[in-house]
């Protein structure tokens, strides 16, 4: 079927969300093991910055970001008037 | 359908804290046999069988005839419990067993792997799974195939999930040898075969249908059997009984010791000591092949004079050994002495500090390492998001809404074992080096002689003090979670259970695994390239055969004990990323992509991973000193998935765009529901605001 201008912005949205995520995810990841050295110096509770994001903290943003995606697309989706009927 | 739905879920619910219970119960009547006199060996029997017959169970009463419920559990899996099944499908038994080894040794340059196989689950949100659902067929070359015409896409993905998934699934029949070869006292083929028993119940039957609601078992089993004895650690070393929350303080006292260990005499006596085995075997090495001569003469005359001064019988049959140990030929002697001299010359420095990143000896070999750990994320985390067993796991949810929830839920329960893998390695680490290492050897407790037995922990007193020093222990990687419980203090029970969790680990990711190689081949050549006229019956008939056959073959494999299945997993990820990424995102998010294109991509993609590993490991006869920029060939993905995007791209702008009907297909996927009245959809949103 012919998409309208409603179903164009419903993607554009879509699109801009997972950039901002997607940006999100690579510097969560990748700044503090480039760093790491450095940061290491950093304290963080005990753990040293750099340890402590590899193994647990850029783990919990990917959740946050994973769970905020769903909730944000189920919502966009109900904007739009694209959810599905159940 | 809705209400029915909510009924399934609030009954699945009800069934699985029940499970729950039942399970806990099961555990603490066996602590109490165990207080009663049960013996260990029995111990080990009763959770082997009564968690294979349990999933056994489940497999019969989850047997089913229909195509949909065989390949995509009848679409109904709620998000919750999708997500447990597929924590059980991804986490293996390299995750279980292993992971906490690895970062024992590898301390920071471990956390690649946690990385890796928790971020790639952002991919599988953010590109992949709600599209996939929407698309909602049965396997992931049916994408393919559907997005981009015809039978090459398809084959080619076909071709990848095998190549991808077939090694992984020998190394998870592989581990369910070793688990109850160790635990159960079975023979390592025996072990095998009751593995592929406990598969097959699960599957054979019921497919998919059967798989996912066992992995949801699996899960539970292997949760609570990863958690329990890292807790109670915990609580014994801090008072805390959260492991994830307090590590950070071990940690810190871990590199004081760490500190002041590395530098004691003692420590640097045995390095000393090592460095001049290691010396002493390139000389041997450089010597060859008089060197062999030399030391067999020297060996042989050792042995005649201890027997002509009648030496005591134990030190006589240790000079025979040592006689018969030495190498037949001058290959066999390059690699035996090439082996310890590897071996020597690790020790002859103190090891890693737990939490140096990127450490090297100069500002280019700490560049390589870090470009290297960069390159392995980003393999492990595109890898997790193009292998076909996990993805197809999005296909059972009832809606593309539940699909983004159950990617969640999925990271979730993932998150729970990974981020308690360094918890693991880090108390057990402290342990080791504040415990065991400077007691005396006599007096070690009786965990290091029962794991010594089976040759998963050796002691070399190389300086004869009788003291264990940290250089003269060595470890394997599996002992670390395996013997937490005994190192803990914790009852036989315990160990049971971990042993009952590594098992659930291994069969649930060896039925996801197999029931992916299976349907691509029952359903993807079969189906839609042979006989495309063929019943459903039939259909499943092939695939059941099929499943048997795969199956069959991958524990004959693992019979034979490969060498280098390790490798082989590793690269899986590597292989899935390069093939099936580009093509799979570009198919949802760029509608220029076409056939030509895919096809080229993938292809080339594939042929850049493949050629780049077999350039630079020596499993393929190639070496490391062709690698480019250093990247290991463990990453090859890291050249192979940008070159297949490059292709991808080029000979899809070089030959016409897709047609309409693709068009259309692309525009079905993007949005969970398309059609109906848009007008009256735009004017309800204009009075809400």
């Amino acid at each position: 079927m012919q998409l309208n201008e409603r179903h164009r912005e419903y993607w554009r949205r879509n699109l801009r969300m997972i950039s901002i995520l997607l940006t999100i995810w690579l510097l969560v990841t990748f700044v503090p093991i480039y760093f790491a050295p450095e940061l290491n110096e950093v304290s963080f509770f005990g753990w040293p910055l750099a340890f402590y994001m590899a193994a647990q903290g850029s783990l919990i943003v990917f959740l946050l970001l994973v769970g905020y995606y769903a909730r944000a697309m189920n919502r966009l989706d109900r904007e739009y008037g694209v959810q599905e009927d159940i | 359908m809705a209400q029915g739905q909510a009924a399934f879920y609030r009954r699945l619910k009800r069934m699985y804290s029940w499970y729950t219970c039942g399970f806990i119960i099961f555990v603490l009547l066996l602590a109490l046999a165990e207080r009663i006199g049960m013996s260990s060996q029995w111990i080990g029997y009763v959770f082997m069988f009564a968690s294979i017959a349990l999933y056994a169970v489940i497999g019969i009463v989850s047997r089913t005839a229909d195509v949909t419920e065989y390949y995509v559990a009848g679409r109904r899996v709620p998000a919750l419990f999708n997500g447990m099944a597929t924590g059980a499908d991804w986490m293996s038994a390299a995750s279980f067993i292993g992971l906490a080894g690895t970062l024992y040794f590898g301390g920071y340059q471990g956390l690649a792997f946690v990385l890796g196989w928790t971020g790639g689950y952002c991919l599988v949100a953010l590109c992949l799974a709600p599209y996939l659902r929407k698309f909602g067929e049965f396997t992931i070359p049916d994408f393919l195939g559907a997005r981009y015409g015809g039978n090459a896409a398809r084959m080619i993905g076909v071709l990848a999930a095998i190549l991808a998934s077939f090694t992984y699934v020998v190394a998870q029949i592989y581990g369910v040898g070793l688990i109850t070869s160790r635990f159960v006292g079975l023979e390592f083929e025996v072990g095998v075969f009751v593995g592929l028993a406990g598969i097959l119940v699960c599957s054979f039957l019921g497919g998919m249908r059967a798989v996912t609601w066992t992995q949801v078992a699996q899960y539970i089993i292997l949760i609570v059997a990863y958690l329990l004895p890292v807790v109670i650690l915990s609580t014994k070393v801090t008072g805390v009984p959260v492991p994830q929350a307090v590590y950070g303080t071990v940690l810190q006292k871990l590199t004081e010791t760490e500190q002041t260990l590395f530098a004691s005499p003692r420590e640097r006596e045995v390095n000393a000591l090592y460095k001049a085995r290691a010396d002493d075997f390139e000389d041997k090495i450089n010597g060859l092949p008089a060197s062999l001569d030399i030391e067999r003469t020297k060996v042989t005359a050792r042995l005649d004079a201890l027997k002509a001064a009648n030496a005591p019988a134990k030190e006589i049959a240790a000079a025979e050994k040592a006689l018969k140990n030495i190498p037949r030929n001058e290959i066999d002697a390059r690699k035996k002495w090439g082996e310890a001299r590897t071996l020597a010359a690790g020790k002859a420095q103190p090891p890693l500090a737990h939490s140096v990143a990127h450490a090297g000896k100069d500002a280019a070999e700490s560049d390589r390492k870090r470009l290297n750990f960069i390159a392995l994320v980003l393999c492990l985390m595109i890898g997790t998001a193009s292998l076909p067993h996990i993805l197809v796991r999005y296909y059972t949810t009832p809606s593309v809404r539940e699909a983004r929830e159950s990617v969640f839920w999925s990271l979730f329960f993932i998150f729970l074992l990974y981020c308690t893998a360094p918890a693991y390695a880090v108390f057990a680490k402290y342990e080791v080096y504040t415990n065991l290492v400077g007691s005396t050897i006599s007096t070690l407790p009786g965990w290091v002689a029962s794991w010594g037995k089976v040759g998963l922990v050796k002691i070399d007193d190389i300086n004869h003090d009788g003291i264990l020093q940290l250089a003269e222990l060595t470890l394997n990687t599996d002992v670390i979670v395996l013997a937490t419980p005994e190192i803990a203090g914790l009852p036989y029970v315990i160990s049971g259970l971990v042993a009952a969790g590594g098992l659930a680990a291994a069969l649930s990711t060896a039925d996801g695994l197999l029931l992916t190689i299976a349907s691509a081949m029952s359903h993807d050549v079969y189906y839609k390239v042979i006989d495309p006229d063929a019943s459903s019956q039939r259909r499943l008939v092939i695939s059941k055969a099929l499943l048997l056959v795969v199956a069959l073959v991958a524990a004959y494999t693992a019979s034979r004990k490969p060498d280098h299945i390790l490798f082989m997993v590793g690269l899986a990820f590597s292989i899935a990323a390069s093939a099936f990424f580009p093509a799979l995102v570009c198919g949802v998010f760029w509608k220029r992509a076409n056939k030509a294109g895919a096809v080229a991509g993938m292809l080339a993609g594939l042929g850049m991973c493949l050629y780049y590993a077999s350039i630079t490991h020596p499993f393929f006869g190639g070496d490391i000193h062709n690698a480019w920029f250093g990247i290991e060939p463990i990453s090859s993905g890291f050249f192979g998935i940008p070159f297949g995007f490059v292709v991808l791209v080029v000979v899809s702008l070089l030959t016409p765009a897709p047609d309409r009907t693709i068009i259309g297909l692309i525009d079905h996927v993007r949005y969970p529901k398309l059609g109906g009245s848009v007008h009256a959809v735009e004017s309800g949103s204009r009075t809400d605001r």
